[in-house]
């Protein structure tokens, strides 16, 4: 950790390339996974929430934020979701690229980012909460973890105080909210509550192409991904039909009863 | 079509007066762990808030049962009354033993001091398994441990198959993963939904004494706390739950709609993120993806109309009831019961019919 405060903070956001959470996801009739092929696909929403929070930090802190870098993991088309970032207005990018459909787990992710970490130095990591595809909840904690760094989970509200480079954040507990305060550099990962975020303009949009995104590999990093956890197979939930309507009240209530439901 | 959906909830009704705890989300049998080459050994990490287990807890406890062998309870904490009374009554349940940490660094359940402690602790003992419930305590402190142990986390536990294998959700529900892990060690979370609370065992856990040398550097600070208080029963394990949407237009509704119905009926209060998002209610009562996973007996549904993150919640729910006046909202496609009208006559007259009984 450093010694003393940063005059400019660096700001990392993790993103995660997720099919498009209006989707209705199909599972596949190998059942191995379910269907992406032909799926519309998005930012992570929780992601979408941490890059806009790092640009809000941006907008009240102006020159104390050196920069805002932008990281995903996955494969090619995960580019995609960089150039969003970049034109919700982050800086730059970094696609560290794995195999097309290739199931990069939490944990591996986590050492990944750790390696990102190493390399580029950030006082602030903003992260989702989890990702709306595999619902893991793990890898803000992990990298907290791998890095020794303070973490504030479940983030509705963030600010920074300069003075004593600290961080202070309310963070969203079963029953109610709690605020912590740490110093940086520190992990925090977003709720849906902490901000709403912005559309990329289309002078962003186009201004966003021309941004740099560095690609590397895990290997390149020295990163081991190889998965820890095999997926046996994958199934539908069990269905659940709807079942009568009634027509009113005093019909709900006789069918609740007869149910023994009240 | 009606009298078959009355029968699928008289059936689940008939089962649940036999045994009325039991949950009807998908359940963990019992396996045979005869193959397995020696007996799980499991810390259960035991979360509790002044002085008292949190009710998620009680099913974790039932899951760790499924992989046999011997369970070891952890209570870590400040305070030495409130740990001694969080352990008494962690005892009446069926655990070996019962390990009690106590450092000031350990207040407030923080992941920092709390996540090197479990990880020596289970490098001492040689615990195979690490559990605990799929709350925001949860959720806080496992990844952090799994990290230091280099072990992948299994979230969200809905079935326990084997001592390596388990049943998870993902997709917000909408497919149900079953994964093998290679790990040494597992370490895993529980939806608590999916199992039956426990039941005292009535032996006694011993209870002794952990070294809390290991208690890693608070590196964080817990500066202040609000709960919103409430006289009504736990959101995450109450047996009803009426819960409130968009329909009901401004917190003045909900509080003199959707409340009284909930008090009328015993029932927790529950909401959909937009009516979260709009203020009608508070954040901590959101049920969904994102929010809290319930399975009551009855959930009645008040103006919702039942996007895919909310029904993630709801799934498992024994009866489901709907109020709504859109007759194509998506909620009446997995509602047992549905009523198309206005939730502002409907909700009233429902209040005072069940007040009645």
């Amino acid at each position: 950790m450093r010694p003393s405060a940063p005059s400019f903070i660096k700001l990392l956001v993790p993103v995660k390339r997720t099919i498009d959470y209006a989707v209705k996801i199909r599972v596949n009739s190998a059942q191995t996974g379910v269907e992406t092929d032909g799926v519309k696909h998005s930012m992570n929403p929780f992601d979408e929430i941490a890059v806009e929070e790092a640009v809000r930090l941006r907008e009240k802190l102006k020159a104390d934020i050196e920069s805002i870098r932008v990281v995903t993991v996955g494969g090619p088309k995960a580019t995609d979701v960089l150039r969003t970032a970049l034109a919700m207005g982050a800086d730059t990018g970094i696609h560290v690229e794995t195999a097309d459909k290739e199931i990069i787990e939490p944990l591996s992710v986590a050492k990944t980012l750790k390696a990102i970490v190493d390399k580029e130095k950030p006082d602030l990591v903003i992260l989702g909460k989890q990702a709306i595809d595999d619902d893991s909840s793990q890898v803000g904690g992990m990298l907290a973890g791998l890095l020794n760094w303070p973490q504030a989970n479940f983030a509705s509200k963030l600010d920074y105080d300069k003075g004593a480079n600290e961080i202070h954040v309310s963070r969203e507990i079963d029953g109610g909210l709690e605020t912590l305060k740490m110093k940086l550099p520190a992990i925090v990962t977003t709720d849906l509550r902490l901000n709403e975020p912005r559309y990329a303009s289309l002078p962003n949009i186009m201004k966003a192409k021309k941004k740099k995104i560095d690609k590397f590999t895990p290997a390149d990093l020295g990163v081991d991904i190889a998965p820890r956890l095999e997926t046996i197979k994958v199934v539908p939930p069990p269905a659940r039909k709807g079942g009568a309507k009634v027509d009113s009240v005093e019909a709900l209530v006789s069918k609740l009863k007869e149910a023994g439901a009240i | 079509m009606a009298t078959r959906a009355g029968l699928r909830c008289s059936q689940t009704a008939l089962r649940l007066a036999r045994t009325p705890l039991q949950s009807h989300a998908i359940r963990s049998r019992a396996f045979s762990s005869s193959k397995a080459a020696e007996a799980a050994k499991t810390l259960l990490y035991i979360e509790h808030k002044e002085g008292k287990l949190n009710p998620g807890v009680y099913n974790a406890i039932t899951a760790a049962q499924k992989l046999g062998g011997e369970i070891t309870g952890l209570v870590a904490g400040a305070e030495a009354d409130s740990l001694d009374a969080v352990a008494q009554a962690a005892a009446k349940y069926p655990l070996s033993k019962i390990v009690v940490m106590s450092a000031d660094t350990l207040s407030h359940s923080l992941a920092e001091p709390l996540a090197p402690l479990i990880v020596a602790l289970v490098q001492k003992e040689g615990y195979t398994h690490v559990t605990t419930a799929h709350t925001a305590q949860g959720k806080n402190i496992f990844p952090r441990v799994a990290a230091l142990l280099d072990v992948a986390q299994i979230s969200d536990v809905m079935q326990v198959e084997s001592e390596d294998t388990f049943v998870r959700p993902i997709y917000a529900g909408n497919a149900i993963a079953t994964v093998k892990s290679s790990d040494k060690i597992k370490v895993f979370t529980i939806r608590t939904s999916s199992f039956d609370p426990a039941k005292e065992s009535g032996e006694g856990a011993s209870i002794e004494k952990g070294e809390s040398g290991q208690v890693g550097k608070a590196i964080a600070e817990w500066v202040s706390e609000s709960l919103t208080k409430s006289e009504r029963p736990d959101l995450g394990s109450a047996a009803r739950v009426v819960s409130g949407g968009r329909g009901v237009k401004n917190k003045e509704n909900f509080d003199s709609v959707i409340i009284p119905l909930a008090d009328a009926l015993g029932a927790a209060v529950g909401a959909s993120r937009a009516a979260v998002d709009s203020g009608y209610a508070d954040n901590s009562l959101q049920v969904g993806q994102t929010g809290k996973v319930v399975a009551p007996e009855l959930y009645v549904a008040v103006g919702i109309s039942g996007a895919i993150q909310h029904l993630a919640g709801i799934r498992d729910a024994k009866c489901i009831t709907a109020i709504n006046k859109d007759p194509e909202a998506p909620i009446f496609e997995v509602a047992d019961f549905g009523l198309v009208a206005d939730l502002f006559n409907a909700a009233p007259e429902l209040t005072k019919a069940v007040g009645k009984k």
